[in-house]
């Protein structure tokens, strides 16, 4: 095979070399021209979204798990996939389920909301089993509605099957948005792992209105994406859809057939 | 190479032009041609139309036969001296000595000379607008017609609005546009009788369009896509009549 | 479908395009799509400052990969290689295939799934996998259509854009045992969202096309809206993409113009739902993610496209499917007709290149020349000035594309000669017009060229006296 790769290196060389190209500057004034005021961002962004079925909740800092939590419970979803190990996670196990694990069980009374934070930062490493039985009783009284919380703490080909077919719903954080196109970026990394913002049929993310931007663009510069991608970055625009069947458009193909954006001033 | 290279400006208002006839107008439309001179002699203009003319050569160009498009294209060379501006009442020949002369003639002995005469080269309703400003009179009777865009006159030429608006100063002239204006009547030249039915096709969209419009006459500033909508027409027994932007203008002038 | 190289019978555009016109059902399809795909396209570049600037620097983005093209492909193997993507070269689609099946058996894979890959179909991947014992299935709703109904994409972004719901809906009770008769878009979605997403969650091998291949980062970036080309690279342990040498750009800030112009020219979406950026496998700690990723890079001719100056505008291309929603000859006979992995102007261009002219030297020439894609296309390829070179190329003998002068006929050279010893001397033209004005219209319906014209149009009269005499008559100056 490295045949064909020298060859095909020696052909385009020897063709570039005979008839060079000398490209137009590239003007990327078009897109840092692309600007909207900081207060038109976030109602373009949601006026984008919405108009591919994506739906927005508003929440603050402090209440944000509540408003998952009272969300999904009205919609019928019973369990939520989310990411243990990240900041956002920690804080929704603390908020959700101050129960703490069974082998502590009875002593909650003891324990602030901290403890269910404690709990899983005792248990950081990915590849050790979780604590928590995947569909497991969990009766956290923070979720009285019924909404269990399964940490993604450990590799897929583990429970892959109930991924597919036991969860309802999946809690992710965001770099931000972009005003341009109304996309959320995703950033996955070890603690909050790719297939939360997929599998599960709802897709809850998380949007600091802060962190807004003009454009792809600006987002990749202002960051320095070039240094540094993670194993995958995403830009998400809506739950997935397709127009493949007569171009009627038609949601939840492949992906989740849901976005919530739960907007945090 | 692309895009339309937008008209040298004409610095100021010629008193005399050239006029290339092209070699359909010649043979199926003449009437059109003169109509096209009569509206410039009208603006007070000398017309010039050298005799020894015949075809800009796009045929054989578009038929991948390049050598004998530039004999004779180059035959046209010497028949344009001077700087005056030469007027062509077709978007699709014009479009060739603009566009693609110099593409043609790329590397021979007689680039410089080619090119001079192609930046020379105006559309005639581009050039009764822009350079001439004309104002006109309508002296006909009230009459709906529609207007077919030429592929070439349009993407080529950059003439899109020009003729829309000549026909719009006339007052008793309502103009419906197409539903789909800027799509091919189908005719593209060796296209016509290499892909009949496909052609076929094209023109019976086109013509339903044109019918949709209710408009009793089409017109357009395309001899090739004339003769292919004229015949479609005919061919179906439609009522409607296809006629050159010319010769429409010279009539409604006459009343 | 097994047959993937060597046949040079020339393939009968004008016959598989008699076929698509006598299909009302068919016809009304195409119409209907690509009307709606043009209004949508046209919303999306309203601005005609912000279309024309941004368009400069896709185009300029592009032509700057191509002006760098072998240290790009070099860097962007690097990058890739750095990041844990093993990186594979193919000359040909044998090549690619003995690559594929290579990985596939290495890792024992009995199903693998899809997201769209262009450069699959060139390969006949599906087909080859198949004689291999493996099962590849399309997961991308349109492409897994067209694969239940064996046939082939009609459209490189919207491959079951010939068929309506009706048709899918039989379609889907034919083929699926549990599919019940409901003619409802969303059913027909739902019913495969069940059924393909059993197949990923047991898939051994995931496959994607690249729409960009970052040079600079080894980054490989897809974009879709339905969710499987992240489920396809997300899923199995092992992704295997597939790019055309010419996907590289430079530089990550190369991606957004690219990816911004690429789905509102495609489907005047402002974005598509999904833009996913792929730079290595899973990392140590990480809990999904492939094991292994594999970049195919496929030449296929398109390295013989770089080496002509003109025609390597041609690899420009971001394949967002443009220009066929605008070619007025595509919206008559739909994608089947050109049977090639790309139809429309696109496929006019570059598959007579791929494939020789002895094949597809009929291509360049099912085109009115009307410029309606050249006047779209968002990385500015002169189509039309590509397709009038391939013309030339067809009937002279040469090496400048592959079987160069496969279509020369000695008649069609004379007519031409004759014309244009007719045009070129005024005496000659003088004498021909004359002919013609007198007796051109005496001719016979059933003369060859007259015939075919006359089939829906009534005979072209010549005038009785021409313009020239006209103009003699009337005392207009000659000089």
């Amino acid at each position: 095979m490295s045949d064909a790769r020298s060859a095909i290196l020696a052909k385009l060389r020897a063709s570039r070399d005979a008839h060079p190209i000398t490209p137009p500057p590239s003007d990327t004034t078009v897109l840092a021209d692309k600007r909207w005021a900081p207060e038109e961002r976030l109602p373009r962004i949601r006026r984008l979204m919405e108009a591919v079925h994506t739906e927005f909740l508003d929440a603050t800092e402090a209440d944000w798990p509540a408003v998952v939590r009272e969300f999904l419970a009205r919609e019928g979803a019973t369990t939520l996939l989310y990411a243990p190990g990240t900041p956002d996670g920690k804080t929704l196990a603390a908020a959700t389920s101050p129960l703490p694990p069974r082998e502590r069980e009875g002593t909650h009374a003891e324990h602030g909301e901290g403890e269910g934070l404690s709990e899983h930062d005792s248990n950081p490493t990915p590849d050790s089993p979780s604590p928590f039985p995947l569909r497991g009783p969990l009766p956290s009284p923070g979720a009285g509605e019924g909404v269990h919380l399964i940490p993604y703490d450990r590799p897929v080909e583990t429970f892959k099957e109930q991924l597919f077919e036991g969860i309802d719903a999946g809690l992710t954080s965001t770099l931000g948005a972009i005003a341009e196109t109304g996309s959320l970026i995703l950033w996955p990394s070890a603690q909050e792992p790719r297939l939360l913002s997929l599998v599960p049929h709802i897709h809850v993310a998380l949007l600091r209105a802060d962190a807004l931007y003009d454009t792809f663009w600006q987002a990749m510069r202002d960051n320095r994406w070039a240094e540094g991608m993670p194993t995958n970055a995403l830009l998400v625009s809506g739950p997935s859809k397709t127009a493949d069947i007569e171009q009627t458009l038609a949601y939840g193909v492949h992906g989740p057939k849901r976005l919530i954006v739960v907007v945090i001033a | 190479m692309t895009q339309p290279t937008p008209p040298r400006p004409s610095p100021t208002r010629p008193s005399k032009v050239y006029f290339f006839g092209t070699c359909l107008v010649d043979l199926f439309f003449p009437d059109a041609g003169m109509a096209g001179m009569d509206l410039l002699k009208a603006q007070g203009l000398t017309v010039v139309f050298p005799q020894g003319q015949s075809c800009c050569g796009q045929p054989a160009y578009n038929s991948g036969y390049r050598a004998d498009a530039l004999k004779v294209a180059r035959a046209q060379l010497d028949l344009f001296p001077g700087d005056l501006p030469i007027v062509v009442p077709s978007g699709s020949c014009a479009g060739m000595m603009k566009k693609h002369w110099p593409h043609l003639f790329h590397g021979e002995p007689d680039e410089a000379k080619a090119v001079q005469v192609s930046s020379r080269v105006w559309e005639l309703t581009q050039f009764l607008v822009q350079v001439l400003d004309v104002k006109l009179e309508d002296k006909g009777e009230p009459v709906r017609v529609t207007w077919h865009a030429s592929c070439h006159a349009q993407r080529e030429m950059g003439v899109v609005e020009e003729p829309k608006a000549l026909l719009r100063q006339l007052a008793n002239v309502e103009l419906v546009e197409l539903k789909r204006e800027k799509e091919c009547c189908g005719f593209g030249g060796t296209f016509a009788v290499r892909h009949p039915e496909i052609s076929a096709a094209m023109v019976g969209d086109k013509v339903d369009d044109i019918e949709q419009t209710g408009a009793k006459r089409v017109v357009s500033g395309d001899c090739g896509c004339l003769l292919n909508i004229n015949g479609a027409l005919e061919g179906g027994h439609k009522p409607v009549q296809g006629q050159h932007i010319a010769q429409f203008l010279k009539e409604r002038l006459h009343g | 479908m097994a047959e993937h190289h060597g046949t040079e019978a020339p393939v009968n555009f004008a016959a598989a395009s008699k076929a698509a016109l006598l299909d009302p059902q068919l016809r009304g399809n195409f119409r209907r799509a690509m009307d709606g795909l043009m209004t949508k396209r046209a919303v999306q570049f309203a601005d005609a400052k912000e279309w024309h600037d941004m368009r400069a620097l896709a185009a300029s983005v592009r032509l700057r990969a191509l002006s760098k093209l072998p240290e790009l492909l070099e860097k962007l193997e690097a990058n890739c290689t750095r990041n844990g993507i093993q990186v594979h070269w193919a000359s040909t689609t044998d090549e690619a295939n003995a690559i594929v099946l290579d990985i596939m058996k290495r890792v024992d894979a009995k199903l693998a799934v899809k997201g769209k890959s262009m450069v699959t179909e060139e390969m006949h991947l599906n087909a080859f996998l198949e004689e291999h014992g493996i099962e590849a299935l399309e997961a991308d709703l349109g492409e897994y259509i067209v694969q239940l109904d064996g046939t082939m994409p009609s459209h490189i972004i919207m491959p079951a854009i010939h068929l309506n719901t009706k048709q899918i809906a039989h379609l889907f009770k034919r083929k699926i045992k549990e599919a019940e008769s409901i003619e409802d878009a969303a059913y027909l979605t739902g019913l495969a969202r069940r059924i393909l997403r059993q197949k990923f969650m047991n898939a051994d091998v995931g496959m994607s096309g690249v729409n960009a291949a970052v040079a600079e980062t080894g980054t490989l970036c897809l974009i879709e809206n339905e969710g499987n080309g992240r489920m396809c690279t997300t899923v199995p342990p092992v992704h295997i993409a597939f790019m055309g040498l010419e996907k590289v750009v430079e530089t990550l800030e190369d991606v957004p113009p690219v990816i911004s112009l690429l789905p509102r020219s495609a489907t005047g979406q402002p974005i598509t739902t999904y833009v996913n950026m792929i730079t290595s496998p899973r990392k140590e700690g990480e809990l999904d993610g492939p094991r292994e990723i594999h970049l195919v890079i496929l030449d296929n001719g398109r390295s013989s496209v770089y080496a002509d100056a003109e025609l390597r505008d041609t690899l420009r291309c971001i394949r967002c499917g443009a220009c066929m929603n605008h070619c007025p000859v595509y919206t008559k006979v739909g994608g089947h007709a050109y049977e090639a992995p790309y139809p429309g102007p696109i496929g006019k261009i570059l598959v007579p290149q791929m494939e020789g002219l002895a094949k597809r030297g009929e291509m360049p020439h099912a085109c009115t020349m009307c410029n309606a894609c050249v006047e779209i296309c968002p990385v500015k390829i002169p189509i039309v000035e590509i397709m009038g070179r391939l013309r030339v190329e067809a009937v002279r003998p040469g090496d400048a594309v592959k079987d160069s002068g496969a279509q020369a006929s000695k008649t069609e050279a004379m007519v031409w000669k004759g014309w244009a010893a007719m045009n070129a001397s005024p005496m000659a033209y003088k004498i021909a017009t004359m002919a013609m004005s007198k007796l051109g219209n005496a001719a016979p319906t059933g003369l060859p060229l007259l015939k075919e014209w006359t089939s829906v149009r009534t005979k072209p009269r010549f005038a009785s006296r021409t313009l020239h005499d006209l103009a003699r008559e009337k005392g207009i100056p000659d000089v």
